[in-house]
Order: structure tokens, then sequence, then C-alpha cells
């Protein structure tokens, strides 16, 4: 399974590459970190791919940036034409620089950092409420982390015992400006969390399916407590002469880029 | 016109604005059971702490925290819930502005905003507490539907239209007594205005010395004000502007187009509240009147007794019967 969902992921990254291009602008290096935690919620675990409304498991993505990669997936899950993708952020189109509610599959509008990961707590609390068994999926960057709110959100999703809350962290350690650590120092990550009385697991490579799927199944069975995944990515993954540099961050490829991925990715 | 009774002593009973919210909340909580509350610690004075008694589960206390209180109600409502995200106006509408423009508004999901203790008539806790610019930062934001009761009743009509209603809103109450002016029997409607003053029979006169459009606890001190001008033979028209986005276009260039002058009138700063919006309504139309704004005066409030501060101000009875004197 994790071989098909490795062919999956390079073939999503293409996709995502090949948007991001056309549109000459948007989240290289972020889509690419991001990509493989989000295959394994859609293609993995197999709930966040429901469309119906009590079968499904929200997925968040905080970071909104970094949407390419969900837009990929929606598309390749029927959300929506596939067609779409040649027009990300253009004037008309239906796919926006960020994620907002009116694209099918994406359920609440994100991308300014931090509040993707409150409202997903709103979610979360609305369907305890509610007594339904969906659980919600908020992935945050490690840049996002800087913005408060995701500490309110903490906060509260440790005082509320949202169990059916979890956070998956895309640590990898670069931010617009520079490294984490250059910009402003986010560790320690797991010990912030446990304070706020969330369960940490680590994940020392999130762009293994081995370690990926059984961290997420964890994360899901965990009781009376929220659970972060905390995940060490490389930012641009996949993309040889992108990773890991903070460059390409918001940088769109050039045709020729793109070949040298294609090749890469897909050989 | 003139629809509903109106009381004219100045002496009438008083109550804050917030306490009728809070009484309307737990009703409403009882009949519809997607209403959900959240907090930020002020659950006694924004007078949410009943409903949070009655319906404990359906109460969320998110603490001091009001920008994660903003964003967990905007994912309540996108799973259809009908959350009531609650704190003082300085804070639910100030610190958590950007939550709500783009988890709230851009989405357009259905939190409802109570902004409570909003201009001077906070009083006491000083010129931090008071927010004077909210009705202008709210209503500039897509979307967003911006009301302010004039008093007790019109609360608790607003409410129900709110709950009635889908989208953000506003909500703007005060924490000191407001003159109750009407009665049970008023109803608000999202883009209309009421004339409480100055239709005889029915009707407006052609031409008037002064037509003032006032909000919140400025539509009692502008109504007082005008019955002492009428006694001195001078014609006023009060206009309650609670609707302030949607705004009542035709009420407002009706009203205005027969008055030798306008005034706004209202607990908020004269930059972007209701003198805003009431001028862009006259300056779009071409309705060429002069237009004078009671309001804070581009100035940060002080601590004080409520009373003191209005008066200080001009903003009760007196305050703007000088204000109107000097302009007829």
């Amino acid at each position: 399974m994790t071989q098909d969902l490795k062919k999956k992921a390079a073939e999503l990254r293409m996709d995502a590459l090949r948007m991001i291009s056309k549109a000459g602008s948007g989240h290289t290096g972020g889509s690419m970190s991001a990509m493989d935690i989000l295959v394994a919620l859609y293609y993995g675990i197999g709930r966040a791919d429901q469309k119906k409304e009590d079968d499904k498991d929200y997925v968040i993505l905080s970071k909104g940036h970094g949407v390419p990669a969900q837009y990929a997936i929606l598309a390749d899950l029927g959300y929506f034409d596939k067609d779409e993708l040649e027009h990300l952020r253009q004037v008309g189109a239906m796919l926006q620089g960020h994620p907002c509610p009116k694209i099918p599959g994406i359920t609440l509008a994100t991308g300014s950092l931090g509040q993707g990961f409150s409202a997903a707590h709103g979610l979360a609390l609305s369907l305890k409420l509610d007594k339904k068994p969906n659980q919600v999926f908020a992935i945050l960057g490690d840049g996002e982390l800087q913005e408060g709110i995701v500490w309110e959100t903490a906060m509260s999703a440790g005082h509320y015992m949202s169990d059916n809350l979890i956070a998956i962290v895309d640590n990898n350690k670069l931010q617009i400006d520079g490294t984490n650590r250059q910009i402003m120092n986010v560790d320690p990550i797991q010990a912030k969390f446990e304070s706020f009385g969330w369960r940490v697991i680590q994940v020392t490579d999130g762009h293994d399916f081995k370690q990926l799927l059984p961290a997420i199944e964890r994360a899901k069975k965990n009781e009376r407590q929220p659970t972060c995944i905390w995940c060490h990515t490389v930012k641009g993954k996949g993309v040889p002469f992108a990773e890991n540099k903070v460059e390409y961050h918001g940088a769109a490829l050039s045709e020729e880029e793109l070949k040298v991925a294609e090749e890469a990715l897909l050989g | 016109m003139a629809k509903y009774n109106v009381n004219l002593d100045p002496d009438c009973e008083k109550i804050a604005t917030r306490k009728s919210f809070g009484e309307a909340l737990v009703k409403l909580g009882g009949k519809y059971k997607g209403i959900v509350v959240l907090d930020a610690d002020l659950s006694g004075s924004v007078q949410t702490a009943k409903f949070a008694k009655e319906w404990p589960e359906r109460h969320f206390n998110m603490g001091i925290a009001e920008q994660n209180m903003v964003g967990a109600a905007a994912g309540m409502a996108a799973r259809g819930k009908i959350p009531f995200a609650c704190s003082f106006s300085v804070f639910v509408a100030g610190r958590a502005w950007e939550i709500v423009r783009n988890s709230v508004c851009y989405p357009n999901l259905n939190v409802k905003l109570l902004g409570s203790h909003a201009g001077v008539l906070t009083g006491e806790d000083g010129a931090s507490h008071q927010a004077l610019e909210d009705i202008a930062i709210m209503r500039a934001l897509p979307n967003m539907k911006v009301v302010c009761p004039a008093d007790h009743y019109e609360a608790l009509s607003i409410m129900q239209a709110v709950v009635d209603d889908f989208g953000p809103t506003y909500i703007r109450v005060a924490r000191q007594g407001t003159a109750v002016i009407y009665d049970e029997k008023v109803s608000f409607k999202f883009g209309k205005s009421d004339v409480v003053f100055g239709a005889a029979n029915g009707e407006l006169p052609k031409k008037v010395d002064v037509c003032v459009f006032a909000t919140g606890a400025l539509v009692g001190s502008s109504l007082f004000a005008a019955a002492r001008l009428q006694e001195e033979g001078k014609k006023v028209i009060v206009v309650n502007v609670s609707s302030i986005k949607p705004i009542d276009k035709k009420t407002i260039i009706d009203c205005a187009s027969r008055a030798g002058v306008c005034v706004t009138a209202e607990d908020h700063s004269v930059i972007g509240g209701l003198a805003g919006a009431v001028s862009e309504v006259l300056a779009e139309e071409g309705v060429g009147v002069k237009l004078v704004k009671i309001g804070m005066q581009d100035k940060f409030g002080e601590s004080g007794k409520p009373v003191d501060l209005y008066k200080k101000y001009g903003f009760d009875e007196e305050g703007v019967y000088k204000s109107l004197k000097k302009l007829v």
C-alpha cells in the first residue's frame, strides 16, 4: 500500500507544481512538504474522502498557502473538474490562492495563519456537542506556530479535552524570511503541546507512509485529550533543487525546472 | 412613519441593552437548539451567564482569548450552529477583527457577534474599554450586518430578527441603562429605520428645521431634546437608525430632503460610524444638505460616571438640545 501511496503522491506533486507554474505564483515549498501528510489522510486511512457528512473526517489546511497540494487531491478524487487546476489564481476562477469554502471539498476559509486551527477546533466542539464520531485534522506549518491564536486554540482544546481534534505539524524548519531558528524559534514543539494537555506523536520522517499511517491511526484512537502529530518534513520535498531552499517558499517553477522536477518525481 | 408608541418622558425607566440581549438569548436558546454561546470570561458583564446556566452544554467559555473565541465560532457555524460570540465591543470587534474578517465574513458564516460596553456609556473603565470605532470597522466588512438597539424592547426584537436572519451580524449594546422609549409592539427589520419623532398623523411635514439621525442611547437623548425644541416652535424629525448596515436609504433621503440641516448622533467616533454611513447616503444621492456630527470628535474617552461623561461630551438630552439649538 505504501508503494501505491508514494506513486500517487509523486503524481499529485507534479499536478501541484504544474498548477503553480501555470498560475505564475504560489507556494511550491510548503505544498511539497505537506503533500504526503495530505495523501495519507485522503488515500491512506479512507475517511477524509467520504462525501457523506456523517462519514467523513474533516481535513483543514490551516497552513492554507499549501493548498495546491489539496487542490490536486480534490481534483483527483472528483470533487471538481481537473481542468480547474489550469486556472488557479486567475480572475474569475474557482480556485483561489488560499482555501475558501465555495470550493467543493474545502470546509473553512484558511490561510490567515492560525485561524484554520481555531476554527477546526470549533468544528470539533460542535461535533462533540452533536455526539458525532467525525474527527478533525488540522494541518499547521511550523512558522504558523508563531501566531498567538495557535496557543489560544491549543489551550482551549486541552481544556475541553477535544480528542476529536488532531493537529499535524508540518515541521519543515523554514519560513519566508529564513529558518525558524533565525526568525523566531518555535522549539520545543513537543513540550509546548504537551504542556497544554496534548498527546504528541513524533514522526521523524513526514514523507514516510510507514510512519505516517500508524501515527494517524494512533491519534484517532487517543481519548480524552487532543493529539498533535509532529512531523519532520523537508520543504520542497521531491523537487531536488528546491529541497530545503527558502527561495522556493513562494516561487513558481519555470518550464525548465518543471522538466527537471518531472524527471525526478516520475522518472 | 411613527408606527410605534414612543415614550417622551426623560425620566422614564432605563434598562441596559446588554441585559435585554441576555434576556432574549435565554428565551431564544430554548426555541432554537442550534444556538451556541461563546464567551471570553465576561459572561457576567455581557449577560450570557443566564444562558450558560440554562443551557450549559451549549455554552463555551473560551477564556480571555477573543481571537480563538471568534475562530471557534466560525468552525461551529460551518456545521450549521448559530454561534453568538460575546465580549466587550473593543475586544470582539477590535482585537478579533482580522479573524472576523477572514474566518467569518469571507466565507459568510452565520456567526453573531455581541459587542457590549460600547461607547463612553461604559463609564469608569475608561478609554481602553470604551469602543468608539467598532461600527466603522464592522461596517466595512463585506457580508457583515451592523445593528444597534435604541432601547430594551428594540433589543428584544433585534434578537429575534438576528436569529431569523442568516449571516454574520454585529450587535452593539451598552453597559448602562438606556431610556425605554418603545414598548413590546416595536418590530425591528434589517434595513429599516424608524421615524420616532416629527411625523404628525403619520405624515412628515414638507419642511423641518432639523432632522436628527441617531443610534443607540442617543436616540433617547435626541427624542427628548426634539420634544423641547418642538415646544419652542421648532420643527424637528428624529430617526432611529438601528439598522446601520444595511441602511435605510429611502427613509434617510426622504427625511433629509425636508430638513434645513441634518445631524447624526451616536456614542461612537464621528469617523466611519453612523455619521459616515449617513454621509455616504446623502452624498451618493446628491442630497445637498449640511450635516453636523454629534459623537466623539476623533478623540478617546476617559474614566467617569456614564452620566457625567454623557454630560461632558454632549450626549445627554441637554447636550443634544444645545447642539440642535445652535442650528435652528
